[in-house]
């Protein structure tokens, strides 16, 4: 298999970019919402694809640092503060907070650390739902506003739509960053060996405590756009279950591929939707596709090019050692 | 001068460990060791499946706390410390079995190898993706013989090229001392020589412009005979012989005891 020339690559942005900047415009009020629900779950999952995806660490415990993102915003735009306080200040208590859920990653590993973080989901989420005199109990805040950018309303949904989207592309670009950076390869070093890379003098316990952080903050960003798009929250999408949607966004996706969370999220919030003709049925189909998608692509759908190529190579393999050994054989 | 240039200056040990022991339960894996390896030395440990390489080997590595004993590097006492520790105090290592990073590609498994040694953690987040090593790494793939295979991750490669990419990691950060697990452990016979070569290149590498100290655990007695300055040779935890290949070759005790005739 080929590599695919950069000028593929660049025509596919662009109209990938194109589809996202002019396809609302003709969109119904829905169709508008929609798409910034799936953007706000690609930013969220693209955290969660750091902890998981890059790093391998196991975490179920992502929507509660949504939840604590999107509380932040609406508490502090509730006190009459701005939402530009709220934002970074969300980023940076999840951030604090995805340190202190690190810590038992540094005794446990696999599903004894995924029960560890989904203990602290359910501790964040009976807080949110015990502690009304904050977080409102299960009325929730409502009436949460949306901010103003440069003097430029975001009140309007295609207005938010594109704030949203400007977002989404600024903290992909970060990541991306990160990701190319050397920082990039201690996390997939943690990830693939880390008594290795312990052993070549990789700081194994701040990359996992940094993995978590991060990701943590990604969530954070997340819930507090979620908090203004959705105007009115309330302590249920921040539940376990929504953890274990995250996580299978990340895993459908494709975990420590950069794109993955692009189309997790999309399976996550745009299939049950397309599935809705299925009314009663739709649960079970939406089952049956994740159940399939992980027999068939355990690896998420954007490792489908890497077992063809290597196919191909096994195949090349195969056929070079049959003529080598055909080789041979005329010789002797 | 840091310590490693002051133990080449004078001659101290690079490593120097005394009376070393470590129990598991009631058996003594080891009983007291004491051995120093000087600077640009090639220092084997031998022994049959049982001896107490491995566990000496852990201890110097610190992957386990020793009962009792010192472990000292360039006269720096190292007994406590972890092996995140050692590798920025200057020991490199490689693993018996394959510990190669098999997602990421052959080159990129060498500047990470190395990259933790450059700058401060937080400085290394704006900084160039192979943190300035890319060259070194070449340099490494061209003397390992491993163009060829410098582009594809790892885990795609044979056994013995992946064993080459272990070896070549360990190199990467210019280590003063060098703990080698069985470089030859399921390796043919042919690639046995290339590993020799290449170490012997590597103990004497102008380009570190010092020479590195290695020791080595193998069970490969030609390979061992063939590289070593000095070889250890360890019978239940106690040491039963030490000296050059040639004095250990013609001791009877070693020869009853492990070698054989």
């Amino acid at each position: 298999m080929k590599k695919i020339p950069l000028q593929v690559h660049i025509a596919l942005a662009l109209l990938v970019a194109g589809l996202l900047l002019l396809l609302p415009a003709h969109l119904k009020s829905y169709g508008i919402y929609m798409l910034s629900y799936w953007l706000v779950f690609i930013i969220a999952t693209m955290g969660l694809n750091l902890t998981v995806g890059y790093a391998g660490q196991k975490s179920l415990g992502h929507a509660a640092f949504f939840g604590m993102g999107a509380y932040t915003v609406a508490i502090v735009m509730k006190a009459g503060l701005s939402f530009w306080l709220g934002l970074p200040l969300a980023a940076l208590l999840c951030f604090l907070v995805g340190i202190v859920l690190g810590f038992p990653a540094l005794r446990v590993q696999t599903i004894y650390l995924a029960f560890a973080t989904l203990g602290f989901n359910t501790a964040i989420w009976l807080v949110m739902r015990n502690e009304e005199w904050l977080t409102g109990g299960t009325f929730g805040i409502n009436n949460i506003a949306r901010p103003a950018f440069l003097g430029w309303s975001l009140e309007g949904n295609l207005a938010y739509y594109y704030f949203i989207l400007g977002t989404t592309l600024v903290m992909g670009l970060l990541l991306w960053g990160l990701l190319r950076s050397p920082w990039g390869k201690a996390f997939t070093a943690l990830r693939d060996n880390p008594i290795r890379a312990e052993s070549l003098g990789i700081n194994t316990r701040s990359y996992t405590l940094l993995s978590f952080a991060i990701g943590a903050a990604y969530a954070g960003v997340a819930g507090a756009l979620f908090a203004s798009l959705v105007q009115f929250i309330e302590p249920a999408p921040f539940a376990v279950n929504a953890s274990i949607m995250m996580y299978l966004m990340v895993v459908v996706g494709g975990p420590g591929y950069f794109l993955g969370p692009v189309l997790g999220a999309a399976v996550g919030v745009v299939l049950p939707e397309w599935l809705r003709f299925a009314q009663a049925w739709y649960l079970f189909a939406f089952g049956s596709a994740v159940v399939l998608l992980m027999i068939w692509l355990p690896d998420g759908l954007l490792s489908i090019p890497d077992r063809l190529r290597a196919k191909r190579l096994a195949r090349d393999a195969s056929a070079a050692r049959a003529a080598n050994a055909q080789r041979m054989g005329a010789k002797a | 001068m840091n310590h490693a240039q002051h133990s080449r200056a004078t001659g101290a040990p690079v490593l120097k460990v005394s009376g070393l022991k470590k129990a598991y339960g009631a058996i003594q894996a080891v009983g007291g060791v004491s051995f120093e390896v000087m600077p640009g030395e090639i220092f084997g440990v031998i022994g049959p499946n049982g001896s107490g390489k491995t566990t000496l080997f852990n201890s110097m590595l610190g992957q386990i706390t020793p009962d009792a004993g010192t472990i000292e590097l360039n006269g720096q006492d190292v007994t406590q410390l972890g092996p995140l520790e050692l590798n920025r105090r200057g020991v490199g290592r490689t693993f018996q079995t394959l510990q190669v990073f098999g997602k990421m590609t052959v080159r990129d498994n060498l500047i990470v190898a190395a990259q933790e040694h450059q700058g401060s953690m937080f400085s290394r987040i704006f900084a160039p993706g192979d943190s300035g090593l890319g060259a070194k790494a070449d340099a490494l793939i061209d003397q390992f013989r491993i163009r060829h295979v410098a582009d594809k991750k790892a885990g795609e490669l044979s056994y013995g090229q992946q064993k080459l990419v272990d070896i070549a990691m360990a190199f990467m950060s210019e280590p003063d001392l060098v703990l080698l697990d069985e470089p030859c452990a399921g390796v043919n016979p042919s690639l046995v020589g290339g590993i020799s070569t290449l170490l012997k290149q590597l103990n004497q590498n102008p380009q570190m412009g010092k020479h590195s100290s290695f020791v080595v655990i193998e069970h490969n007695m030609d390979f061992v005979m063939d590289l070593c300055h000095r070889i250890m040779v360890m019978v239940e935890g106690q040491v039963m012989a030490m000296g050059t290949p040639a004095e250990i070759r013609a001791n009877k005790q070693v020869l009853d005891a492990y070698l054989g005739s």
